[in-house]
């Protein structure tokens, strides 16, 4: 895929990391990536946006060298993931979709398994332990069993556990699903931390408020194909309107509103099922020009408009569908 | 993060292949260390508990009858060898199956250490090597309790305790190959319910195979245990016939060979898609 005029200027210098052309994932008949092209640089935050089935952990299973590829070329590092999957990983960091934490160990006994798998000496697993547990805030808990920690606290360990080898590249596929807002926002901050000491972040999300925070750059991801690319500010630029209103009309008069609206001189309309946007320059003068067709909305909100916005657009779904 | 420190994740070439099965082993060994407790019923009384009713309490009652078909042997010195090796043969069962499949499906250590730079056949030799290591921890208990009951005739029961090692490599190998790729856990059951109760009682373990019918008797010749109970009976009386035992070493080493190499192509099947 070419690069959005001005998208990847600030990066485009830098030293590729990943590198993808017609990468593909078949499952038998059933094709999980059809054939993405992509470039990775150093030090930026890569995110892959898209709801439950783009391709998104098929994508990240294969730059993790744990997936080979059904078709298309790709190198990370500058080394063949098929070939060279061992060397390549050992400079992996992953935090994995679910958490795969040995609940049965402490948490320090849990880096130091993982730190024994990168060969490292147990010297350096205690020193890097006590750095990375003071890093993610557990150092408080670190000769209690994992299993009666809370989720937002797990996530933290293994995010501790995938910087154990010191990775340029940390893979997060979802790493804040199924979290509270505010064991989010420590994640988030914790990775933006990272991101700043130059760690290189790719990772997958199907919250737009996640990408906005973390993401330099990112692709909209939907039935495995890439339905589009660039900053987020860019994505919301090219694909929706300067800002966004949401009418509420209610079950009764949700389809006649609807039916109504359709014709409004508005950007776009997208009706959903409890809710009606309309995509505007002008949310105030929208609205008032809403009211003065004789229609009068329950409830009304004029917002920016969000990646969410962006995906509906680009997809005609929702995210979190 | 300085990018200089990445060289000790590396491995080292050369060496790689076998200092990652040991990285993978020394991952179990941390579990055992913190749930081994757990495993002590089992793996500690269990054979004590068979010794003692099998060998001296129904042991009073066959001797009564004469133990010619046993070989002239009292029944402690006829059953505990194979008591030896029905024990390693448990252990064997218990380590390959629940733990392999847990690993994908329940605590995921496989899934955990796949995203490191060991691949799914260091996976699955490191746990083999652990199983292995707890078969021959059983073995070693088990030969003990036979010397102290008295039931050994000969000091070459010392080798018995590799012969019963080896017995339970031929199983464990096998049978990981085959749990990494099972779907659901309860499959386990037939294996226990139809592989190792049969076994166990039909490999001349508790009477000898020549109280089977002749029709029978080749049936039990196939199956592993036999060979495993033969090798560490001969052993345990000091009664070898060379050649027989030679077979039973060589069934049970293609047998573990055929696992190794079976194992290290489903791990990859389950692990690598």
């Amino acid at each position: 895929m070419s690069h959005p005029p001005g998208s990847v200027n600030r990066v485009s210098d830098s030293e590729v990391l990943v590198r993808a052309r017609g990468l593909a994932k078949r499952f038998g008949d059933f094709t999980a990536v059809d054939g993405i092209d992509f470039d990775l640089y150093r030090g930026e935050a890569f995110g892959f946006l898209g709801p439950n089935g783009a391709g998104k952990s098929s994508t990240m299973r294969m730059i993790g060298c744990v997936s080979p590829p059904s078709g298309g070329e790709m190198t990370i590092l500058g080394r063949d993931p098929v070939r060279d999957g061992s060397a390549i990983r050992a400079r992996l960091g992953v935090v994995p979709q679910e958490d795969t934490l040995d609940v049965e160990l402490t948490v320090r006994e849990n880096l130091l398994v993982y730190g024994r798998y990168f060969g490292l000496p147990r010297r350096v697993i205690r020193e890097r332990t006590d750095a990375l547990l003071d890093f993610v805030q557990l150092s408080d808990r670190a000769g209690d069993k994992v299993d009666p920690l809370s989720g937002g606290l797990k996530r933290r360990l293994t995010i501790a556990r995938s910087l154990i080898n010191e990775p340029e590249i940390l893979i997060l596929d979802e790493p804040t699903t199924g979290l509270d807002p505010q064991a989010r926002h420590v994640v988030w901050d914790r990775l933006f931390r990272l991101k700043q000491r130059g760690v290189t972040l790719i990772l997958t999300t199907h919250y737009m408020d996640e990408a906005e925070q973390l993401c330099d750059r990112l692709v909209v991801m939907d039935h495995g194909t890439f339905a589009a690319e660039g900053s987020p500010r860019e994505l919301i630029t090219r694909y929706c309107s300067r800002e966004v209103l949401e009418l509420r009309f209610g079950p009764d008069r949700h389809e006649l509103a609807a039916d109504k609206l359709r014709d409004f001189p508005a950007e776009r309309a997208e009706v959903l099922a409890d809710r009606i946007l309309l995509y505007v320059t002008d949310g105030d003068d929208a609205l008032a020009a809403v009211r003065s067709t004789g229609l009068e909305p329950l409830t009304s909100l004029v917002r920016r408009g969000t990646l969410e916005d962006v995906f509906l657009r680009l997809t005609g779904r929702r995210l979190e569908d | 993060m300085a990018p200089a420190l990445l060289t000790t994740g590396v491995a080292q070439p050369g060496w790689a292949s076998s200092s990652l099965s040991f990285r993978a082993f020394s991952c179990w060994m941390t579990v055992y260390r913190r749930i081994w407790r757990s495993s002590i019923w089992s793996s500690v009384l269990g054979p004590l508990f068979y010794l003692g009713a099998m060998g001296l309490g129904l042991g009073t009652l066959v001797n009564r009858h004469g133990t010619a078909s046993l070989g002239g042997v009292s029944y402690l010195a006829f059953v505990a060898p194979a008591i030896l090796a029905t024990s390693v043969m448990n252990t064997a069962m218990g380590e390959a199956s629940y733990p392999v499949f847990g690993s994908v499906k329940w605590n995921k250590i496989y899934i955990a250490a796949q995203a490191s730079p060991l691949g799914p056949g260091d996976i699955f030799r490191g746990h083999l090597l652990f199983m292995t290591m707890r078969i021959a921890m059983n073995a070693a208990l088990v030969t003990l309790y036979m010397w102290a009951f008295g039931a050994t005739r000969s000091a070459w029961v010392l080798l018995a305790w590799p012969a019963a090692t080896l017995t339970g490599l031929a199983f464990a190998a096998p049978i990981a190959a085959w749990a990494v790729m099972v779907k659901a856990d309860t499959t386990f059951a037939y294996l226990f319910r139809f592989g190792m109760m049969p076994l166990m009682l039909f490999s001349g373990t508790f009477f000898p195979l020549s109280q089977l019918p002749s029709w029978l008797r080749p049936l039990a010749y196939a199956t592993p245990l036999w060979h495993g109970v033969d090798l560490c009976r001969m052993l345990s009386l000091g009664d070898i016939d060379l050649p027989r035992a030679l077979i039973h070493v060589a069934y049970l080493a293609v047998l573990s060979a055929l696992g190794i190499w079976a194992g290290a192509r489903t791990y990859r099947r389950r692990l690598y898609v």
